[in-house]
Parts: C-alpha cells; structure tokens; sequence
C-alpha cells in the first residue's frame, strides 16, 4: 500500500451544505422558513437568521411546540424547514409528527440534525438511532437520508417543492462525496452506485461510502457486490430490492440506526414475501444502549466498519450460496 | 373530501347579515336557538352512532356558534380561502360539536351527519381536514391545537395578513404540558391574532379537574405567560361576542369560558358520566323537549 496514494479522502458534515442550499432556496422563494428549538448553532442555522431574522423562528427549548408551529405555518402556505437535534425533535414530537405533520398531511420539511450517533460520546439519549423504526410506522409520512454534501443539497431542493411531509436526515458525522454533484434527487428510488452480481448492498446515510470501499476490498476476493444508496427509507423503492433478490442473489443492510425497524425492516418484509425469499443479512445498532465512545469507536464498536460490511458479504456468499 | 351545500350556505349567510341588523336581546335569541339546534342535532347524531362526547360537545356548542355563525371571517363555499379566519378545535373529541355547527353553516350537506362514526364516513370519532371542510387541522390528541394555533398566527403576522386565529381548548386538557410551551411561545411573540378559548366545564373524563390536577388560578397561570385574559360566563353569547370583537392589546387574549358540561340537558349537567355515555333513545327525545324551550 502506497501511503501517499492512499491518503484519506476529504469528508464534509452535511449541515453545512443543508444549510447553504437552504439559504439559497430563500432567497428566492419568501415561503421557505426555518423552525428550531433553541437549536440555531447546532442547527448551523446562524447565517439563516443573520440573512433572514424575521424568517427564523426559535420557539425556545420546545419541541412539541416547534412541530406544531412548523405544521400550522405549513397549513398557512409557508414551507416550514423544522430543525432540531434528531433524537428531541423525533422522541419528544412523536405524537406531533404523526398527528399534525403526517396524519394532517401538512408539508412540513423535518429536519433531524446530528443523527444516528453523531453525538458520540454525549451517549445514548443523544443518539438519534430509533428515529428510523418510528417514522418508519407513521403513514404518509416520506422517510429521505442523503449519503453525502451533494445529496444533501439536491434533497433539500426536492423537499422544498415535495408539498408532501417528509423527514431529513442531516449527518453530522463526516462523511466523504460518494454521489456526483448536481444530481437531481429522486424520492423513493435507490441509486445505484455500483453495478454486481454476487450480493448487494442496500447502505444509507453514512454506511454508504463504508459500503462503497467493502465492494472495493470484496472485488479483491472475487465477491461482486452491487451497492445502492438507499437515500429513501420510505417510501422503500421495493422493486430494487426485488431486482437485487433476482440478479444477485443476496442482500445485505446497513444503517446508523437500531436493527428494530428500519432499512433492513423494510427490506426483509419484501424479501420475505417473496414466494422464493435470498439470504440476508441486516447490519445496524444492536438494541442496546452505547457505551462510552466517540462516533467512530461505536461504529466499529457495533459491527458498522467497511470490513463488517465485506465480511458479511463474503460469509453470504459463500455459505448460503 | 366533502363539499358545501349551497342553500344551507345561503341561509347561514342570510343569518349573518340578519345578526348584523339585529339589536342585543334579538341576537343573544338567534343565538341560543341556533346553538340548541346544533344541541339536539349532535345528540341525535350521538345516539345513532351509538357513541360520541356529549358532555363536552354540549358545554362548547355555544362557543362554536357564536364563532360560526357571528364571528369568523370564512366562506363555507371556499374552505381554502388563503385569508380566512382559523378556527382549530384542540379538544378535537368533541368533533360532533364541529361538525352541528359546520353542517349547520353549510361546509357539508346536514345529511351527512347520519354516516358520523360509521364505515369509511368522513366524520370520524375525531376531525380530519383532508376529509372535512372547515377543519383546519387533525385533532383529538390533546395538547396539540395551541402549538398548530400559534404557527398560524406567527404566519398570519408574518404574510401582513389580518386575519384571527381561534383555538377552543379544554380545560381538563390544559393539563398537557404542550399547551405551556405554546402559550409562553405566544406570550413571547406577542401574537395579537391569536385568541385561546378555554371550555371550563371543569370536568375531564373521569373527575373534576380540581380534583384530579388542579388548574386554579387559572387566569393567573395564563397571564404570568404573557396574555390577556377574559372571564365569562361561556353560555352567554353576547359575552363571548363582545370578548371576541373587543378591542385587542399588545398581548394573545385567553378567554376563560365558564361553561356546563351537558349544558341544555338538566339531566346531563355537571355530571361526570356524561363525558362520552350515550343517551338511549328515550333520553334523547327528554332532551329535545328541553333544548326546544
């Protein structure tokens, strides 16, 4: 291995290109606003508020309230962008986001900040792991990821013309580009980020460039993986995932979230309700609570590492083949 | 999602123009009549259905009509209409009230009040704006209508548009933490177009508020979050007119409204049972004689 060659890419926390991309869309639209808890910073709102003081409104530490300020600004004409650190904004406003965003289809945009364990060592009622298994059971309510800067910013753009609710997830944790820049998002169709044959990897958010490099290191032993960015949890783009089942044979899951309810819930019940169902694999947070540990150390801690992903792949291609 | 039925719209305006006309004790008569109508149109709907919450729909049928039928800027032909007034029920069991009054303004034919609660009506337990026009928004989890109410008066403010925004609460639900964070929201942002009414009936489903968690003194707790408050009696409609149209200050206005639960029903008021038993047949047509004095 040359060092010189292999130096570690360059990685980007998406709240910056949320931000910017959010930023641009209200300078040209006058309905887009912004809803937070107190959260301006963490939201990395400051240079919202600093261009558009009167179309930033802080409820203060409240996040019920937030959501519910978020849905009857929606329900006024206004395209309401509600942030606030994904663990408070989907655990204390549950109720909210399944009664006055989903059920009463007000497009509110929720944006959760700092997901999956992007608060590392700040521990578990930090970590925004459950969010995926909650939304995942409330109706009508679309379910979206970005991989990476670039996604992030065509996902905002899609959401702020989706008039339909949906929730963001905005990663802290950096993560390199793995999508070209420029391309347009699509809700509720996986991207297919490498094309093979043996398994394939059905990643999102931050597990997607692990997946990336684990198709890399399995390529090295014969293992052709498929990797499809799973940018949309729901709706589930099912057809890929009965595409993967036909042409590979195999899948696997992986996602910053608890194993509970998520992507690889939603895989497995297409899987299984197939006549001939293929060997799986789901990869996700254990239901446990963290231990002590920055993000990095708690992937790897729960079996989240490129070299989790390829071992999966070469033990499903081998002894279920 | 329902449609208006024009002639009722015709009369309800007709209403509204003669209300306009129409001197203090004449008014505070159409009133009462058209609120008891509402009154035994629910218990009939109550009866059919074979459920329903009676008590409260009652104790808030006369803070509903004088908004509907004397108070709000709305058009039962045009429910979408950017600059309406918004009313948000928050204590969203009390749908059948809505709807009386509703279909009573024309949003809905009347005859549809007969599918309430049954197989895929539009008027379910609790109210659905996608189905019913006039609904604002989904309730029927309490503590949700102040946070809606208050986003709909900060974008009221905010698009320099003149129109109210209503949100009829219980008071049994005022217990729901929610319904702080919004008023001190409210108080906060100074929200002028933004008017909290509180049915004070003083029971929730299964005591007296003041037994179960006290909310006295009330009027206190709301203006230490920054409001004005009015305290009336919630059956006198000329009250509630006059504390809807006064003139407004630099803060939210609460409207404590002293209600009866089962109000109209000697045999119904003040009584806990009533929260959501239903009325047998015999007792409904009792009632009927009562509320057509």
């Amino acid at each position: 291995m040359n060092a010189a060659v292999d130096s570690p890419p360059q990685t980007y926390d998406c709240r910056v290109a949320f931000a910017e991309e959010l930023i641009a869309l209200a300078r040209t639209d006058e309905r887009i606003v912004a809803v937070c808890n107190d959260s301006v910073g963490s939201s990395n709102l400051v240079a919202f508020a600093r261009e558009f003081p009167d179309r930033l409104i802080n409820v203060g530490i409240a996040e019920q309230t937030m959501v519910g300020v978020g849905a009857g600004l929606a329900l006024s004409g206004y395209i309401p962008f509600v942030c606030g650190a994904a663990p408070f904004l989907t655990g204390r406003a549950l109720e909210q986001i399944k009664a006055d965003v989903a059920y009463s289809q007000s497009p509110v945009v929720l944006c959760g900040m700092s997901p999956g364990m992007a608060y590392g060592e700040l521990g578990p009622t930090h970590h925004s792991i459950e969010d995926l298994s909650w939304l995942r059971a409330i109706a009508g309510l679309g379910i979206v990821v970005p991989a990476d800067p670039a996604q992030t910013r065509a996902a905002v753009r899609w959401a702020a013309g989706a008039a339909t609710p949906v929730f963001l997830r905005i990663g802290r944790f950096k993560v390199p580009a793995v999508t070209p820049e420029n391309q347009p998002f699509t809700f509720g169709v996986a991207d297919t980020l490498r094309e093979g044959s043996d398994v394939t990897v059905m990643a999102t958010g931050t597990m997607v460039s692990r997946a990336l490099q684990a198709a890399d290191e399995a390529a090295q032993e014969g293992v052709s993986m498929r990797v499809l960015n799973m940018s949309t949890i729901a709706p589930l783009d099912e057809d890929a995932v009965r595409r993967a089942m036909r042409e590979t044979g195999a899948i696997i899951t992986v996602e910053e979230a608890t194993t509970t309810g998520g992507l690889g819930a939603a895989v497995a019940a297409v899987v299984t309700s197939e006549r001939v169902p293929v060997p799986m694999r789901i990869l996700g947070v254990r239901r446990e609570f963290a231990p002590t540990g920055d993000t990095a150390f708690l992937l790897e801690h729960f079996g989240l590492t490129a070299a989790d992903i390829r071992a999966a792949a070469l033990s499903i291609t081998r002894t279920d083949a | 999602m329902l449609v208006a039925a024009p002639q009722t719209v015709a009369a309800w305006t007709r209403f509204r123009q003669e209300f306009a006309d129409a001197a203090p004790e004449q008014r505070r008569e159409m009133l009462r009549q058209r609120a008891n109508q509402s009154r035994t149109t629910d218990l009939q709907m109550i009866g059919r259905a074979g459920l329903g919450h009676v008590g409260g729909d009652l104790s808030v049928l006369d803070i509903l009509t004088t908004l509907f039928f004397a108070v709000l800027r709305v058009d039962p032909e045009k429910p979408d209409w950017a600059d309406r007034d918004r009313l948000v029920l928050s204590k969203g069991h009390n749908a059948g009230a809505l709807y009386t009054t509703l279909a009573a303004a024309g949003f809905f034919a009347e005859d549809e009040l007969e599918t309430f609660a049954g197989p895929l009506s539009a008027l379910n337990g609790h109210p659905n704006r996608t189905k019913v026009p006039g609904v604002e928004t989904n309730t029927g989890p309490l503590g949700h209508g102040l946070p809606i109410g208050v986003g709909m008066a900060v974008a009221a403010e905010m698009s320099g548009s003149a129109r109210q925004v209503y949100v009829v609460l219980g008071d049994g639900e005022l217990q729901e933490g929610s319904n702080w964070e919004a008023a001190m929201t409210a108080g906060h942002r100074q929200l002028t177009n933004l008017t909290a009414v509180v049915d004070r009936n003083r029971l929730q489903q299964g005591a007296r508020t003041e037994e179960t968690s006290a909310l006295d003194p009330l009027d206190d707790k709301w203006r230490a979050f920054g409001w004005d408050v009015v305290e009336l009696d919630g059956h006198d409609h000329l009250a509630l007119l006059a504390a809807f149209t006064a003139p407004r200050g630099r803060r939210p206005v609460c409207i404590i409204a002293n209600t009866t639960k089962g109000r109209g029903v000697s045999f119904m008021e003040d009584r806990v049972e009533w929260h959501h038993k239903v009325p047998s047949a015999e007792q409904i047509s009792l009632a009927t004689a009562e509320l057509a004095r």
